[in-house]
């Protein structure tokens, strides 16, 4: 019972509402605007789920977003913010571009998830060089992370530039074949939409989430060391190894995104001018799957289908595409100031709600 | 018959939250220029009746009159247009805002668009005179003792026109000479007209400054009595519910080998300052040792010392004659050493954990508990369900959040944690601190226990009592060192006070 309760109190009941409200919110602003809302989401949604290249395309969306999702929540529930899951994903990227086109004569059985590795593994590495300022010299991890997307930024262009670009190009050549994550049936299948085997591996990395943090050791230490450093330290767990060891491991989920971006989708990687913005959409996602996997997984789709249907908004309605961008920050505004939905949704169950412990 | 009506009446009010009725049809009446006490357990009850009759709560049944006549109170604004005024336990100060600053927030005084701060100052200066508080309006918060900020809460609550003043758990983070000065001030309110509830467990207190007492248990009233009709015991049984005894019974030590040996400890804190100062002390087998001192003279200090958690430049830690100092703090734990922390909100407990992940906090990473990386919850389950049935810790399950345990049950659960590993050396720091007299009575049999059981205990406390009750010998700490030793039975209150501030004329020389 208690249980149940919680779910429809806490967990579920909330962000839906939140996403209800952010959606009458895009409304209003386009009625105000002149447009007609109902034919815009309309628009949207068949955009989406219009036919079976689009669906599969939006897929290929969803799937970074989760990752990097994944990214934020792991390092938020060991207490920290990782706002570089921007400069994760360029690292992971890159390095997977490297280990995709420099590394010849694998099987692709072997050279794809060595590619995948490479990446996750630096993007990990990436990370946890914050996370290792923040242990031994305390240092905060959100300014160093910041700084780091730069940095990861600028040493990937200046990686592509001298290793791998053809002359006269603005993008790395292509990734040998052997070391492509696409599903070639799935590609056919879904009329040329670019499925990729990273899309399992997103889910895949939302159990591991769950499992690791709530079922391991490890994750009983991060935890702990999330909400009370200081009884962490009094248990006798090693604080500032925690700290390297969640940043590692929050940086693998959105290198390994930059990597199925590289490995699954373009097959190449450009001179970037500026970040791709999936480290930061991370965030968003983070915030609205509530920090936990699972939650993650619904928020990345509903953040990818509102992305990849804000095209079909403007085709249909006229509606221009950032908009989405505006019904996107209403939900967030909405779980964030959980005060308001819970207000709004206190008539319907204002006799069990006061759950207040004395 | 035509005495004025109380000042504030309580009539039935019945609270419930799910699964416990917190107050069960209670009634209280408070007359001008009374002080009266509300005496109950944590969780009794007292804070949740306070909360709705300063309109943070609404009863589910019940009413409240002032001066006679009915009210509605829901919200604290009300309360306050209506003249009752709440000193918290845990102020709502604004740290770098002076005095003045604090006081007038809400309600800044305007002339013109200007904030009117002279007229504040002065206003709040005449209060502050003719109550004794003798607060400068004119401070900054964090310059200014707790004892003083508890003072500018109070006129916080007179400059708004209070006529009732609740003091919740005022004497808790006081100083002995804090607490007298804090009963000064309570007299002058109420001989001024003002009434006060205060809620409290201490007893002590309660039979200095109380007229008188309504105590509360499991969310009804028991009794209602006049406090100079009443006595200590029978307050204390009423409360708890069975009788209680205040004395400690104990047999003699028989303290054997020595399991504790600090030898010429040093350490500064960040700012260089000596913390530690050529500190040494032993610890037998078998034996209570006492730690007295003020506040502040190197106690946590000490703790973190010997548990790891703070580097020391010089000396020797030997526990069993095993070198501990400078370790890790999971190497001294493995060495045998128990630790009930001071704060046990910070140190003890990870209050967003259930209760069953908590009670494996050092030894989760151990068989049973770890099977390969993985935790296995069954294992801490039962470990837990072991510790709270065997420790008494009432919790309604083991997945409950640590958070939602009152103070008592939170420190049950650390001692029984601590106490089941079997330790050599148990270290006690504050250990009945916030706790009720059942609790306390309850950590102090645990910790005799533990002595008869052969392990060593270092009682770390402030509260002399408890020192002189509990200890088989008491070494006193000042400025860093130890500064005297002496037995409980041969020393009395005014030597040992004499040698905390720092004279040691009374007590022999430690050796």
């Amino acid at each position: 019972m208690s249980k149940l309760y919680k779910i429809f109190t806490g967990s579920i009941v909330v962000p839906l509402v939140a996403i209800i409200f952010g959606l009458i919110v895009g409304a209003i602003i386009m009625l105000v605007g002149g447009y007609d809302p109902l034919l815009a989401y309309q628009s949207l949604f068949e955009q989406v789920f219009g036919n079976l290249y689009d669906f599969g395309e939006t897929l290929r969306e969803i799937t970074p977003l989760i990752l990097t999702g994944l990214a934020v929540a792991f390092a938020f529930r060991a207490g920290l913010f990782n706002i570089g899951g921007e400069g994760q994903f360029i690292v992971g990227m890159t390095a997977a571009t490297f280990v995709g086109i420099k590394v010849t004569g694998l099987p692709s059985i072997i050279h794809a998830p060595l590619a995948l590795i490479a990446g996750a593994l630096c993007g990990g590495l990436w990370a946890a060089i914050a996370g290792y300022l923040k242990a031994k010299r305390g240092v905060n991890e959100v300014i160093t992370t910041i700084m780091l997307n730069w940095t990861a930024l600028y040493l990937g262009n200046y990686i592509v530039n001298s290793f791998l670009l053809p002359e006269g190009m603005d993008h790395s050549e292509e990734i040998q074949p052997t070391a492509s994550i696409s599903i070639q049936s799935l590609v056919n299948f879904f009329n040329d939409a670019r499925m990729h085997w990273g899309m399992l591996l997103a889910v895949l990395a939302s159990v591991f989430f769950y499992y690791f943090l709530w079922k391991s050791k490890q994750g009983y230490e991060l935890r702990a060391v999330g909400f009370n450093p200081n009884a962490a330290e009094y248990a006798g767990m090693n604080v500032g190894r925690n700290v390297v060891k969640a940043m590692f491991i929050s940086g693998v989920f959105a290198g390994l995104a930059g990597a199925v971006q590289v490995l699954g989708v373009f097959h190449y990687q450009s001179i970037m001018s500026g970040s791709p913005g999936i480290g930061f959409d991370g965030i968003a996602v983070a915030l609205i799957g509530m920090n936990h996997p699972f939650g993650i997984l619904l928020g990345g789709s509903l953040f990818g289908i509102l992305t990849y249907g804000s095209a079909g908004m403007s085709f249909g309605a006229g509606v221009p595409p950032e908009l989405i961008r505006i019904v996107i920050g209403s939900i967030i505004f909405f779980i964030a100031a959980q005060g308001i939905v819970r207000w709004v949704l206190k008539p319907l169950y204002s006799k069990r709600k006061k759950e207040k412990v004395l | 018959m035509s005495a004025a009506p109380p000042v504030l009446e309580l009539k039935g009010i019945t609270k419930r939250f799910p699964g416990i009725v917190a107050n069960d049809s209670i009634s209280l009446k408070l007359n001008k220029g009374e002080i009266h006490a509300l005496l109950g357990e944590n969780g009794a009850g007292k804070s949740t009746l306070m909360n709705i009759v300063f309109g943070l709560y609404q009863p589910d049944e019940g009413s409240i009159d002032i001066n006679g006549q009915p009210v509605l109170i829901d919200n604290p604004n009300k309360a306050i247009d209506l003249g009752i005024g709440m000193v918290h336990q845990h102020f709502k100060l604004v740290e770098p805002f002076t005095v003045t600053e604090n006081i007038i927030l809400g309600m800044e005084p305007r002339k013109g668009i200007n904030l009117d701060y002279k007229t504040a100052s002065a206003k709040i200066k005449a209060l502050s005179e003719q109550y004794g508080l003798k607060v400068n309006p004119n401070a900054k918060i964090h310059d200014i003792s707790v004892g003083m900020q508890q003072r500018v809460e109070i006129l916080k609550t007179l400059y708004r026109g209070a006529d009732i003043l609740i003091f919740d758990e005022p004497t808790a983070v006081l100083t002995p000479q804090e607490i007298s000065e804090l009963m000064e001030i309570m007299r002058r309110l109420v001989a001024e007209g003002k009434s006060i509830i205060l809620i409290t467990h201490k007893l002590k207190e309660i039979m200095q400054i109380s007229d008188v007492v309504t105590i509360i248990r499991r969310g009804k009233v028991i009794d209602t009595v006049k406090t100079s009709e009443s006595s200590p015991h029978e307050l204390a049984e009423k409360m708890v519910g069975r009788s209680v005894s205040f004395k400690v019974d104990k047999k003699p030590a028989e303290p054997k080998e020595a399991v504790l040996q600090v030898n010429n400890i040093s350490a500064k804190n960040k700012d260089g300052v000596p913390v530690l100062d050529g500190l040494s002390l032993t610890l037998r087998a078998g034996e209570i040792l006492g730690v007295a001192g003020v506040d502040g003279n190197g106690q946590s200090e000490l703790i973190e010392a010997l548990t790891g958690l703070r580097k020391i430049d010089s000396g020797s830690i030997k526990v069993l004659s095993q070198e501990i100092s400078n370790l890790p703090p999971r190497k001294v734990i493995e060495s045998g050493v128990s630790h009930i922390p001071e704060d046990r909100h910070k140190h003890g407990l990870v209050l967003d954990f259930s209760m069953k992940e908590n009670m494996v906090l050092e030894t989760y990473y151990k068989e049973p508990y770890n099977r390969k990386g993985f935790l296995d919850y069954d294992a801490i389950g039962k470990q837990a369900k072991r510790l709270i049935e065997h420790f008494d810790v009432r919790t309604p399950s083991m997945d409950t959040l640590a958070r939602s345990l009152s103070g008592g049950n939170q420190q049950k659960a650390i001692i029984a944690r601590e106490i089941d590993k079997n330790p050599d050396l148990l270290i006690a720091a504050q250990p009945t601190r916030g706790l009720d007299v059942g609790a306390i009575e309850f950590v102090q049999r645990q910790l005799i226990a533990q002595r008869d059981q052969g392990k060593a205990v270092l009682l770390i406390s402030f509260e002399l009592d408890e020192i002189m009750n509990v200890s088989d010998r008491i070494v006193v700490i000042y400025e860093g060192r130890i500064v005297g030793e002496v037995y409980p039975e041969s020393t009395n209150d005014q030597e040992l006070g004499l040698m905390m501030a720092g004279s040691t004329a009374g007590g022999k020389a430690h050796e």
